[in-house]
């Protein structure tokens, strides 16, 4: 790789990641946590379970990672080690794929497990491919990951980055088609999902359970082309020089 | 000043938080010297050396670092500078954190267990930055400075927190580094510090009171105590009308 400070920064990431155990047991077990009692909760109603299930192993790494992203980015740009890194050959774009690299790798273990728990243990049953299903679960992560990078530069103090979950993750997961299917919903606001990043991450997955497999490319890429916008973003709003 | 300058500073002007910090600087510091840097809490050190390095948004002036622009892409191999904060991950131990400034800068891994052994910190390498010191974790900042042989240092505050015995290993060091050809800038509150420099550059209220040595503040002030000297200075300028 001839991008050195990229997987400096990927590494050192993940090297965090490694000291707080607790931490990355809580992204590994939490949604395996949720999925089950989803389970549970739905025991008379097996198709409800079939139709969120899948979904759901997308939008539990969209949360977790836009949170640990943001709250990561914060810590960074407050305890002063950004402002060390600035004056180093590390470029933003380093920087911010370093990020999407280390927590990429953190999501595709977490979707792996959630999968595999969903589908081996709680009889999910994915008429697609699971391997895209993961895949997509993947893409899910980076998408919250990229959003948390993006927002994180206008939060001051971890409480206020903590505050951007409802803000910017609850109305999108009201609005992404889960809970009333986007044909249900008033114009304004079916116009409104349709410019929501997690409308299409919703999708894809959906699509992907549901066996649609050219619909859920379609709306993957959707979804990609929202990541690249978010890291671009993430990557803009870094400044080297602050006041 | 004689030799060339390392760093050039011409109507530098800062403002932050909509208060001028810096207002119309101008100073000097020549290469191949350990220049130290007093003034008054909030008199603007840590904002010029920000600047310096290319991290402060400045409102006007000109700043030139070893022949080009403060805060030059080519700059960033060049110059190594430890916040007056540390700036360092305290949930990485000592050596992780050296380790990944010394990949980002491409050194080798020798040069982590050099300079860790530089501050004399290989006992705690293994060790959560959280975990240690105060004056262990400004060590740690430190060391990642001297990775690949920088030629101008920016130390903020460097030694604040660290015993006599290690205060006066790390300013024989420092003295090392000039004689191999860098030059240091060491902003400091201890004037014993000060002492040590060949040049010491005395601000205040963002404007450079005065260029001149500690021999030459102790003669201005006509007192050995350096504190008693600074003190005796800043009631000069305030007794002005
Ligand atoms: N992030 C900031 N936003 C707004 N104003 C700031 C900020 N940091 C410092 N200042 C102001 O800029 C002025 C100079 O601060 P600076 O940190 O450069 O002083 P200093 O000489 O380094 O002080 P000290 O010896 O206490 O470290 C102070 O008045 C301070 O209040
Ligand atoms: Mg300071």
């Amino acid at each position: 790789m001839r991008r050195p400070a990229l997987v400096a920064t990927a590494r050192r990431l993940l090297a965090q990641l490694r000291h707080d155990p607790r931490t990355i047991a809580l992204i590994l077990l939490v949604p395996l946590l949720l999925l089950g009692l989803l389970k549970l909760l739905l025991a008379d109603d097996e198709p409800t379970f079939q139709r969120v299930g899948a979904p759901l192993l997308g939008i539990f790494p969209l949360t977790v990672m836009f949170l640990v992203t943001s709250v990561t980015m914060l810590r960074e740009r407050t305890g002063g080690t950004l402002e060390r890194l600035m004056t180093l050959p590390l470029s933003r774009s380093d920087l911010v794929a370093g990020y999407a690299l280390a927590f990429a790798l953190l999501a595709a273990v977490q979707a792996l497990v959630a999968s595999a728990f969903a589908i081996g243990v709680l009889g999910l049953d994915v008429q697609g491919s699971s391997a895209a299903l993961i895949a997509i679960a993947i893409l899910n992560a980076v998408l919250g990951m990229a959003f948390g990078l993006g927002l994180s530069s206008l939060a001051t103090t971890e409480f206020q980055a903590v505050q951007f979950m409802p803000a910017f993750i609850l109305p999108q997961f009201l609005l992404c088609g889960l809970l009333v299917p986007r044909e249900q919903m008033a114009g304004a606001l079916d116009a409104l999902a349709g410019v929501l990043p997690m409308t299409y991450a919703y999708e894809a997955l959906a699509d992907v359970a549901a066996g649609d497999g050219a619909a859920a490319a379609t709306a993957a890429a959707v979804t990609l082309g929202f990541c690249v916008l978010g890291l671009t973003l993430g990557a803009l709003t870094l400044r080297r020089r602050t006041g | 000043m004689s030799g060339e300058a390392a760093i050039r500073v011409r109507g530098l002007r800062v403002v932050r938080g909509g208060r001028r910090v810096l207002g119309g600087l101008d100073l000097e510091v020549a290469a191949g010297t350990v220049t130290g840097l007093i003034g008054p809490s909030g008199s603007g050190k840590t904002t010029l050396m920000r600047a310096l390095v290319g991290v402060q948004v400045v409102a006007g002036g000109e700043v030139t670092v070893l022949g080009a622009p403060a805060g030059a892409p080519a700059l960033r191999e060049q110059v190594a500078y430890v916040t007056q904060s540390g700036s360092v991950y305290p949930d990485l131990t000592a050596e992780e954190n050296v380790r990944y400034l010394a990949r980002i800068l491409r050194a080798g891994d020798g040069e982590v267990e050099r300079v860790l052994a530089l501050v004399d910190l290989l006992d705690h390498a293994d060790r959560p930055v959280a975990k240690l010191s105060g004056g262990q974790r400004r060590r740690v900042a430190l060391a990642g400075a001297l990775l690949g042989r920088p030629r101008l240092l920016v130390l903020d505050e460097p030694t604040v927190g660290l015993d006599p015995l290690l205060r006066r290993d790390l300013w024989g060091l420092f003295t090392r580094l000039r004689d191999a050809g860098a030059t240091l800038l060491v902003s400091t509150h201890v004037l014993d510090e000060a002492a040590r420099c060949d040049a010491v550059l005395l601000l205040r209220e963002g404007r450079l009171l005065g260029a001149t040595t500690a021999e030459g503040l102790r003669r201005d002030t006509g007192t050995d105590d350096l504190d008693e000297a600074f003190v005796r200075l800043i009631e000069r300028e305030q007794g002005r009308p």
